[in-house]
């Protein structure tokens, strides 16, 4: 039978603070275990939280972003639970008075434009990470645990939306737009290796036109394909045993990524009362409507708007637009390098071609890249002047992506300028054709591949200088006195 | 007089006066700790050699005509939920026994910069849930005035040693009246300042929302100087409040003309003891004939506010003290066993009764389905409750009760009836529960020698009228002059 399948997503997102959410300690990834605490992430006796102001722009950013509406009155509330990553057995999150609610986010997919209602954002601290004994050398401690708590109290944006998305490849893209906002407004690197974005999933299915059925949460996924993944198996799953008449169970499923499956998660670990209420050690946060105005008039364009402009500015087909704007300092890289080269599809071309190859090659991100946006545009200069040929373009510019140097340093450096002078050419011409009277002869034949090969003499001797286009012309042009 | 029976305010005098030396001072008064510590036993450390030797820090800062504020040199005692830094604090649990805290609370690194010299911390009702001093998993308090009785609690410690004479100053807490109601039962001054002018940064949590350090001493000036000191907003505590501090000092003024003064009817209910409340009424009429105007109010709700008190508090304890589990520190069961077992043995081992007790109720009180009945409920009643007092402060400046409805009671009396026991917090509570200052000061005896405590509520942040009545109601009275006999 055929289901309608409502799935919601709930993303973590670490935020670039440099510091931690209610204490001074920084936030850097990878220092060695326990370096980065004090007595308040420690949560040790008579400690008091205070807020990081930043990670509440932060989230109020990205909610805004999300076209969400900022809460004036926003409250912080422990959820209690013990787990040893924990240490104060209760987080502090938000509860009943989230900074915002009720936004969505618009994404193109399957050529059409779906909307993604989301229900809330909101700001909490991280726990800390578990070591398990299996993994040391020291066999004394092989069934012992220990715990890290560099990453507790490291702020976390959630976003949590509707059950209304409605199937696997609609969450997928989704998570690939989501990933985008934190990204452009520079409040996550949204990293799923370095854990510093999460996701887990709640899905039912129903037949068509009936009420939601019950739902199973999925946990356990580490990348968007694997969420995809996770949740195609998971309506395998549920629709075999709907079609059975079976009921579905309300539970914490695990994707194991290994055997391609999901199984439950053993009830007991997650049968949680969490019992929040207010957290006592913080006031409410009352957000003026200023304050919200201001962080509005500072958003900057966002990915799906940029795109449109793209394609609509720069007649681009939308495919390059989507590639372009996929991070915000591609889209300016983009941009910049029209300033002083206004040929959208060509620029385009050799962003996403060379550029983003090189990118990959050399596994840097647009920022570290050594080539300026105005040298690539004089690079395509010299290029449209026939100044260069095509293929030695690339060969400079990888250069130039390698050494930071300017294309006119290159050039006149490696003496790679292009030999246009037509007198220095028809002396080269004139060498070829004296050497090759085989060519010559097929020419005459009527053989049209003979021309081809005779301009490919010309210019392995001019070293790939000369312009091709000339020496063709110059070519045919001795060829018919001949 | 003998030293150890001053004032803090009259050994500073000595002291500037170069009259006695703060050498001499700390002597005698751990001559005076050999002589009676043995039988109140108020205090659960002693930092004797640091003690000795600060003072002679200070008496050569003295001999070199470095400038002295009022607590320079003065000795002082701290309940042990307040941490000092590297100095074991237990809050008188054996979960927390041998923990040290790398930092010190924001109240003692301001009483370090006024110069106090620590004498050692004292012993209270684990993690401050008590009345009795009892509630200690080490040790039994005993009130100087009649060592039979209890010296109430959860400060009881820092009440005793003050009482006692061991130390002239002494900080405690205040969640519904740990303060107030030791200090009562002891004959000393006990202030409870408005929630948010301490910092709590250091105090060790037990209710996060009613929670406030305040001074236990022997006169109210001394009372106006010490909060001096570790008043203020702190950035480590978002709820301690930008408010400036004024000067407390210029308070003390022995008169009382246009104060307008509430006697609320509702705090003279059936089981209060006749003679406090004869004693009360009597505090009336000094307080009247210094100038004030007494007049009957009402605070309806008053009756919710024990209910009210057991509901929040404990809820917030519940959480305050998941982090007690044995993974980073404090007690870990010595039996080897896996997470969960650790997790209840360690709490099974390391908590007494009635922190158990607290810590279920607190739990119960917020699960899923009954939360809106209790806690939801509870924090609706207690905006009543602060409406109410709001209300009678719009015609008055202050409000004054019995501290508590009996004197002293006997060792073991309450113990084992937690019910009768939470009662006798049921005229300070409210103070908490509003946010409001309260001090208690001494206002007679009982026919067995019991001292009897005088409660005066103000406005939040008005501790200045609250120390004005009792300086004007201690100055024209004997009774703070006496000292128990041990
Ligand atoms: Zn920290």
């Amino acid at each position: 039978m055929n289901y309608e399948v409502s799935i919601g997503l709930e993303v973590h997102v670490e935020l670039l603070t440099k510091s931690k959410l209610f204490c001074g300690c920084s936030t850097r990834f990878g220092a060695s275990p326990n370096s980065q605490t004090c007595p308040v992430c420690l949560g040790l006796p008579g400690v008091l939280p205070v807020i990081n102001k930043k990670a509440v722009e932060y989230t109020l950013s990205t909610a805004l972003a999300l076209n969400c509406k900022a809460s004036n009155f926003s409250r912080f509330a422990r959820k209690n639970y013990y787990y040893p990553d924990l240490p104060k057995n209760y987080q502090i999150s938000q509860y009943e008075e989230p900074l915002a609610r009720q936004g969505y986010l618009e994404f193109e997919l399957e050529g059409k434009l779906r909307k993604v209602e989301i229900e809330r954002v909101h700001l909490e601290e991280d726990a800390g990470k578990l070591i398990h004994g299996e993994a040391t050398e020291n066999i004394e401690e092989k069934d012992m645990s220990f715990v890290d708590y560099n990453r507790t109290g490291i702020p976390l944006m959630e976003i949590v939306t509707f059950p209304v998305i409605s199937s696997p490849e609609e969450a997928y893209q989704y998570l690939v737009n989501l990933k985008k906002i934190p990204k452009y407004l520079k409040v996550s690197d949204c990293n799923m290796e370095e854990g510093s974005l999460r996701c887990d999933a709640n899905i039912s299915l129903a037949p068509k036109g009936e009420k939601r059925g019950t739902k199973a949460e999925l946990k356990n996924m580490n990348s968007f394909k694997e969420i995809r993944e996770g949740l195609t198996s998971e309506i395998k799953r549920q629709s075999h045993l709907l079609d059975k008449g079976k009921r579905i169970i309300q539970e914490t499923r695990l994707w194991d990524n290994k055997k391609k499956k999901t199984y439950p998660m053993r009830s007991k670990e997650w049968a949680h009362d969490y019992r929040y209420f207010p957290e006592p050690d913080l006031l409410p946060l009352e957000i003026e409507e200023k304050w919200i105005e201001e962080l509005k008039a500072k958003l900057p364009e966002l990915p799906q708007t940029r795109c449109q402009r793209f394609i609509r500015e720069y007649s681009l087909p939308p495919y390059d637009a989507g590639v372009l704007t996929d991070s915000k300092e591609l889209a300016d890289y983009f941009e910049e390098c029209l300033k002083s080269f206004p040929q959208p599809k060509q620029v385009s071309n050799w962003i996403m071609g060379e550029f983003l190859r090189l990118l990959k090659e050399e596994n840097i991100t647009v920022e570290e890249v050594k080539v300026s946006p105005t040298q690539l545009g004089k690079l395509l200069k010299y290029l449209k002047k026939g100044t260069i040929s095509g293929k030695l373009a690339k060969v400079i510019f990888e250069e130039m992506f390698k050494t930071g140097r300017k294309a006119k340093e290159i050039i006149k450096l490696q003496g790679l300028k292009q030999i246009t002078n037509e007198k220095s050419l028809r002396k080269v011409i004139d060498e070829v054709l004296e050497q090759t009277p085989q060519a010559v002869s097929d020419f005459k034949k009527g053989k049209g591949k003979a021309l081809g090969y005779l301009v490919g003499e010309v210019m392995k001797k001019t070293k790939g200088k000369a312009n091709p286009g000339l020496v063709n012309k110059l070519l045919k042009e001795k060829l018919s006195i001949l | 007089m003998k030293l150890h029976e001053l004032s803090a305010h009259r050994l500073h005098k000595l002291i500037k006066n170069r009259e006695v030396s703060v050498e001499e001072i700390v002597i005698s008064l751990f001559q005076r700790i050999e002589k009676v510590e043995e039988k109140v036993k108020a205090f659960l450390f002693l930092y004797k050699k640091e003690a000795l030797e600060e003072a002679r820090k200070w008496d050569k800062r003295i001999s070199q005509g470095e400038d002295i504020g009022p607590l320079s040199g003065i000795p002082i005692a701290i309940k042990d939920n307040i941490c000092l830094d590297k100095k074991e604090t237990t809050c008188a649990s054996r979960i927390l026994k041998e923990f040290y805290p790398p930092y010190a609370a924001t109240a003692i690194e301001r009483l370090k910069k006024a110069g106090v010299i620590f004498i050692g911390k004292t012993n209270m009702d684990e993690f401050a849930m008590g009345s009795s001093t009892e509630n200690s998993a080490f040790q039994i308090t005993r009130n100087p005035w009649n060592l039979e009785t209890i010296p109430g609690g959860s400060s009881g410690g820092s009440a005793v040693a003050v009482a006692s004479g061991e130390v002239p100053l002494a900080l405690g807490s205040d969640t519904g009246g740990s303060i107030r109601q030791p200090a009562a039962l002891c004959g000393v001054v006990g202030l409870k300042p408005t929630y948010g002018r301490v910092s709590r940064y250091g105090l060790v949590a037990f209710a996060s929302s009613l929670d406030q350090i305040g001074p236990v001493t022997k006169t109210v000036r001394d009372s106006a100087n010490l909060l001096q000191v570790i008043s203020g907003k702190d950035e480590f505590d978002s709820t301690s409040l930008d408010y400036s501090v004024p000067d407390y000092s210029e308070s003390l003024i022995s008169e009382l003309k246009g104060i307008r003064i509430g006697l609320p009817k509702e705090y003279f209910i059936p089981g209060i003891e006749e003679e406090v409340k004869k004693k009360i009424l009597t505090a009336t009429k000094v307080l009247q004939d210094l100038g004030a105007r007494v007049e009957e109010v009402s605070l309806p709700h008053t009756e919710y506010a024990v209910a009210t008190y057991y509901l929040v508090a404990t809820a917030e304890a519940s959480s305050n003290l998941a982090r007690y589990d044995g993974v980073g520190y404090g007690y870990r069961t010595k039996e080897k066993t896996n997470l969960i077992d650790m997790y209840k043995k360690s709490r099974q081992q390391g908590f007494g009764d009635e922190v158990k007790r607290r810590i279920m109720l607190g739990t119960y009180v917020l699960s899923k389905g009954y939360y809106e009945n209790y806690y939801g409920k509870a924090q609706r009643v207690r905006t009543l409750i602060k409406e109410d007092l709001d209300k009678v402060f719009q015609d008055f400046d202050a409000v004054i009760t019995p501290t508590s409805p009996t004197v002293a009671f006997k060792v073991g009396e309450k113990i084992d009836d937690p019910l009768k026991m939470y009662l006798s917090d049921i005229f300070t509570i409210s103070a908490n529960l509003a946010g409001i200052p309260g001090i208690s000061i001494l206002c007679g005896f009982n026919k067995d020698n019991l001292p009897i405590g005088l409660q005066i509520l103000g406005k939040a942040f008005d501790e200045e009228t609250v120390l004005r009545i009792a300086y004007a109601y201690e100055q024209n009275t004997e009774w703070h002059k006496r000292r128990a006999e041990i």
